[in-house]
């Protein structure tokens, strides 16, 4: 139980894939053009998530290590396409709002980043809710990105009228500009954060911007491998410390004698 | 004929940029655009895969899921397809062209995870264009993330010795800019 609240927290709060680990760009910057949308997109991409954590926990013992990816792959590409197609059949309005963007999960690295640094070594039930939860925080990153554009842009906030009568919407911000502009403030707030939390001697190394920061060495460094690599390094890290501590709580134990 | 392909370069390339007006292959825009060489270099290699990915994704549909009535799978068979021809390309250029490798050798992997590609091959089988058609949109659109990612990387290389607020600097700079840049194509929607 305990664990499952960790997975949710961690997935709406600690690393929350938009506003701290900045992965899966491309799809928040097109659809967040209304917060209905951003909602929309973001629910589907929890249960694709959810779904395919599922499965590749489960078959993380038979799956070889080498043909991973290119399993993983096919995994997240069989749950988008039936995501997809009960899309079409149930909820069309949303279907043709999104458009492209839905058979594109399939490229979402927080997708992809997931299946590699948590479900392919952990049980079936905390994958379930890392999948969840890190889906809940997506859906609440678009969902939070998408009214604010819709507001600025159109004066409405769910398809409900809320600005006064005088204000003009300033269009551009539903446009294609508009996006880049509202995440350039937003990544601004990240750097701020960071800058001040670096200060105060704070551990800030979490909070990075993306694969977008150097694709180059994406793949040395990039989105899943990244995730990966601290895990282990940091679990290492602090159970270092805790040794250390425990050796200073001996010593000053046999001091005291 | 012609002129209808004529539309459709000019379409892509420019009115519809795949990166400043569809998002699709943001991360080695953003990522890649910090040096003109390096930008051109990926750029090329953009066009090159794109092209022939548009090409291969447009023949498989046509001549397997089509008559087999399989349409439904293109997500699953074009990511697999192009996850693969990448390999094949790299393996191809690394054996035969190797003056070509050095040169693009770097940027192939980056670019199976390109959404731009599977953008394209989805886009095409959705506007049902025929094979010809869907290999000029591909050509397009990769010329259209060409011209953007050097454009980006010049005024990133201009930008470079300016004095910018400390918060702004990095990743949120570039993102103002590539408003910018996002606002100036929104003028190429008056062309057609």
């Amino acid at each position: 139980m305990n664990s499952v609240k960790e997975r949710l927290v961690n997935g709406i709060v600690k690393e929350n894939p938009t506003f701290v680990l900045m992965l899966g760009m491309c799809p928040t910057l097109a659809v967040t053009t209304s917060a209905i949308n951003g909602l929309g997109m973001g629910l589907t991409t929890m249960v694709v998530l959810a779904l395919s954590n599922v499965f590749i926990s489960m078959l993380r013992h038979i799956i070889p290590d080498k043909v991973r990816i290119p399993a993983f792959i096919v995994i997240i590409a069989s749950f988008v396409t039936m995501v997809q197609l009960l899309l079409q059949g149930f909820i069309p309005f949303l279907y043709d709002a999104l458009g492209i963007y839905i058979p594109l999960i399939v490229v979402n690295c927080i997708i992809l980043g997931r299946a590699e640094a948590y479900a392919y070594k952990s049980p079936v039930i905390p994958s379930l809710f890392d999948g969840i939860g890190m889906g809940l925080g997506f859906s609440v990153a678009l969902t939070c990105i998408g009214a604010v554009r819709e507001l600025l842009g159109a004066g409405t906030l769910f398809n409900i009228s809320v600005m006064p009568e005088s204000f003009v919407p300033v269009s551009i911000f539903i446009m294609a500009p508009g996006a880049f502009f509202v995440l350039a403030v937003l990544t601004a707030i990240q750097n701020k954060v960071k800058i001040i939390g670096e200060r105060k001697g704070k551990d800030m190394s979490k909070i990075q911007s993306g694969c977008g920061n150097d694709c180059l060495n994406c793949s040395d460094t990039g989105c899943a491998k990244r995730l990966i690599d601290e895990k282990p390094s940091k679990v290492r890290k602090e159970i270092e410390i805790e040794e250390i501590v425990d050796e200073e709580a001996g010593e000053e134990d046999t001091k005291n004698d | 004929m012609i002129k209808d392909l004529l539309v459709i370069l000019i379409a892509s390339s420019l009115v519809n940029n795949v990166v400043l007006s569809q998002f699709l292959g943001l991360c080695p825009f953003l990522g890649v655009s910090k040096k003109t060489n390096t930008a051109t270099g990926m750029g090329v290699a953009v066009i090159f895969v794109i092209t022939l990915a548009s090409a291969v994704a447009g023949a498989i549909y046509q001549f397997i899921l089509v008559p087999f009535d399989i349409t439904y799978l293109q997500t699953i068979v074009f990511i697999l397809v192009i996850a693969a021809l990448v390999q094949f390309v790299e393996m191809f250029l690394k054996k035969f062209i190797p003056s070509l490798y050095q040169s693009l050798g770097v940027y192939l992997p980056l670019i199976t995870t390109n959404c731009a590609v599977l953008g394209v091959a989805l886009t095409n089988v959705q506007k049902n264009y025929g094979i010809l058609t869907g290999v000029v949109n591909g050509f397009a659109t990769a010329v259209g993330f060409t011209i953007s990612i050097v454009i980006l990387a010049g005024i990133r290389e201009k930008m470079a010795h300016n004095d910018i607020p400390e918060s702004f600097r990095g990743m949120p700079i570039v993102l103002v800019t590539a408003g910018l840049m996002a606002i100036a194509f929104c003028g190429f929607s008056g062309l057609l």
